[in-house]
């Protein structure tokens, strides 16, 4: 288990990969009755595999529509999108849905499990939709399970876990499909602060595994953890740069 | 395709966890299906009670019998035109027959003279009013389809002697002899003696109406005698091929009209009845009352419907949140759609099974209670009830399903 606070000199930074998502000049806008609101002005931002990036700002600067946009929930109103290679912003629903399912692992600030599967049902669900067989959808996700530090609790339904454990049985189901990115809203948000340090060292070792991290945080100490900060208001870009 | 396979595996496994996790919820609902599925279920089975009663009715006149008689079977609107009609005549059978025995290739078998009226019935102490007297020949046993459930029917002998001999209807022998043989027993019919040599078997009652089993046949000569034959009676034509019932209907028109000795452009004065004419007098009533029926009982299984579908729209509502998950590990809308479709046929289904068990025990116990009102249950109506089920279930179903799949994920997820 790595400590929480390692010195920032002697953490490991892996070299970046080839381009993953290519977002140039993105606006989008809400109607909200009467108003339209710009919730992205035109943001322009490139993530490679192997980072381990951060995005943050405070409430009502874009960051939630910036992180539907990258989690392909969402398309953009205006400019690029494309998402290894290929252009998000004119997919329809089913195209998006087939991306997530593929390419993104979501990881939700409340679990987001369902609450009468077991663990290994629930880390099954998107080897489901991927149109895995059964048995190798059980095998990959028992794998995925133990990964995470699961491997004992393979038939134990949400409510007979704890809140870390919950995050980790949704850390694995993120990772099953062996998605492109991994894509974490507030993931600490529902934790108390020991578990959420634990988290954060799982984060940290599936880095150095070779897994691609995007972390939606208005924590700085969570954001830290990033080798990258990316940072939002008013629906631009403030700064984006490196942690040391 | 493999991939809608797993699908649709999940889709009922979720079905099921959720019909568990909401017992009670999913008992109500299924309820109304329940019900619903129990009234139509039980009304098919009555519609086909009445058609079955209906067919073995009309089976007793026989499909092979033509009845000349002064009025058509069924109401008439211009009745003075049938009421100066001459009445038909016993001895208009005997020409009827010389007729038929001169034509080669006749499609007619044989006229029987039947001359009726009501009667009571008495043997010893025991009595029966209004039985039904027919006078008739012994070419009568040519026509019926009942078996003799003990003796015979008079022979030619007997009839053209006018022999104080009967044959009575079932019942008629069970009320005045009860366990006993009538056979040779002295009956008094009208007030005068006659031998029983022989009882018919039931046969039961014609549309519920009229008994065949509360009858008297007796040899035409000796219902002379003793009773009038002024009153008319009828003619049955047995004829040899009943696919060619028409033509048949034609010669013999061709026949009574030669009997009657009427003219070139005379109407006729007399009627050919049939069995088909009479089914097609019933058959619209028939149809009236399975519609009627089926209309008043698909009502309540359109109330389950109802059910269904608000208990749908409702398990769309509770789980905004897990459609927004799955949505963004990857569930396409086909697969949500399916999803809240597989819950909704679900429930129905075990509605549909749980109203088709009751109405099996409901169909055995009036079965059972009532041996008179018949009943069936088919295997047939097992797989229409399923299949109304499944249809309840995808018709109510679909538009709360249908909007679960067009959420917005980003909506859904937020949802709480």
């Amino acid at each position: 288990m790595i400590p929480s606070q390692v010195p920032a000199a002697s953490r490991l930074t892996r070299p970046a990969g080839p381009l993953v998502i290519d977002i140039a000049g993105v606006t989008k806008l809400y109607e909200m009755g009467e108003e339209t609101i710009h919730a992205l002005r035109g943001v322009t931002v490139q993530i490679h595999r192997n980072e381990y990036l951060a995005i943050m700002g405070p409430s009502g600067s874009g960051k939630s529509t910036l992180m539907n946009m990258l989690g392909c929930l969402d398309t953009p109103t205006a400019g690029r999108y494309e998402f290894n290679g290929k252009s998000v912003a004119s997919m329809i629903d089913d195209e998006l849905a087939d991306i997530r399912n593929r390419e993104i692992g979501f990881v939700f600030q409340t679990f987001n499990l369902l609450p009468r599967s077991t663990a290994l049902a629930n880390v099954e669900l998107p080897l489901i939709y991927a149109g895995y067989a059964p048995t190798e959808r059980r095998a990959r996700a028992i794998r995925a399970l133990e990964n995470v530090g699961l491997g004992s609790r393979l038939h134990h339904k949400p409510n007979e876990l704890s809140g870390g454990q919950r995050q980790r049985v949704a850390i694995a189901r993120a990772l099953v499909n062996s998605p492109s990115i991994i894509l974490a809203d507030e993931p600490t948000g529902n934790l108390d602060s020991k578990t959420g340090v634990e988290i954060m060292a799982l984060f940290e070792q599936l880095y150095e595994q070779g897994n691609t991290l995007i972390v939606v945080t208005h924590e700085e100490e969570i954001a830290r953890h990033a080798r990258r900060i990316v940072r939002l208001r008013d629906g631009l870009i403030e700064s984006d740069g490196s942690v040391y | 395709m493999k991939r809608l396979l797993y699908e649709l595996t999940e889709s009922f496994r979720i079905a099921f966890a959720q019909i568990r996790a909401n017992k009670m919820r999913s008992v109500l609902t299924a309820l109304g299906v329940i019900i619903g599925i129990v009234a139509v279920t039980l009304m098919g089975t009555a519609i086909r009670g009445i058609d079955t009663g209906f067919t073995r009715s009309l089976a007793m006149l026989g499909d092979d019998v033509l009845y000349v008689q002064k009025w058509p079977w069924g109401g008439v609107e211009d009745w003075w035109n049938y009421a100066n009609r001459p009445p038909l005549r016993p001895e208009d059978a005997d020409k009827l027959n010389h007729i038929i025995e001169q034509s080669p290739n006749s499609l007619l078998e044989v006229a029987v003279p039947v001359c009726s009226r009501g009667n009571s019935v008495k043997a010893g102490e025991n009595k029966v009013s209004g039985v039904f007297t027919i006078g008739t020949t012994a070419d009568y046993g040519r026509l019926i389809t009942a078996d003799f459930s003990e003796g015979r029917l008079f022979n030619d002998t007997e009839a053209a002697g006018g022999r104080p001999v009967c044959v009575l209807g079932f019942d008629v022998a069970e009320a005045l002899f009860q366990n006993r043989s009538s056979i040779d027993q002295t009956v008094m019919i009208g007030g005068h003696p006659f031998t029983v040599i022989g009882v018919v078997a039931k046969q039961g009652t014609f549309l519920g109406l009229f008994s065949f089993d509360n009858q008297a046949i007796l040899p035409l000569e000796a219902f002379r005698k003793y009773f009038s034959v002024r009153r008319g009676a009828e003619i049955r034509v047995k004829i040899t091929d009943k696919t060619r019932v028409a033509e048949a209907r034609e010669e013999l028109t061709g026949a009574m009209r030669r009997v009657r000795a009427q003219l070139p452009g005379e109407r006729d004065n007399f009627n050919i009845n049939e069995q088909g004419a009479f089914k097609a007098q019933l058959d619209p009533i028939k149809q009236g009352i399975a519609l009627a029926g089926l209309f008043i009982t698909g009502l309540s299984l359109f109330v389950g419907a109802i059910g269904i579908m608000n208990i749908t729209f409702v398990s769309v509502k509770e789980r905004t949140k897990e459609i927004g998950t799955r949505k963004a590990l990857g569930a396409r809308r086909r697969t949500i759609l399916l999803q809240f479709l597989i819950e909704a046929v679900s429930i129905c289904l075990i509605g549909g099974f749980v109203g088709l068990g009751l109405t099996y025990g409901l169909v055995l116990a009036v079965g059972a209670a009532f041996p008179a009102i018949p009943v069936e249950f088919s295997v047939s109506l097992v797989f229409i009830s399923m299949a109304v089920s499944i249809l309840t279930g995808i018709i109510s179903g679909f538009a709360p399903a249908w909007g679960a799949s067009r959420l917005d994920p980003v909506v859904a997820l937020r949802y709480e």
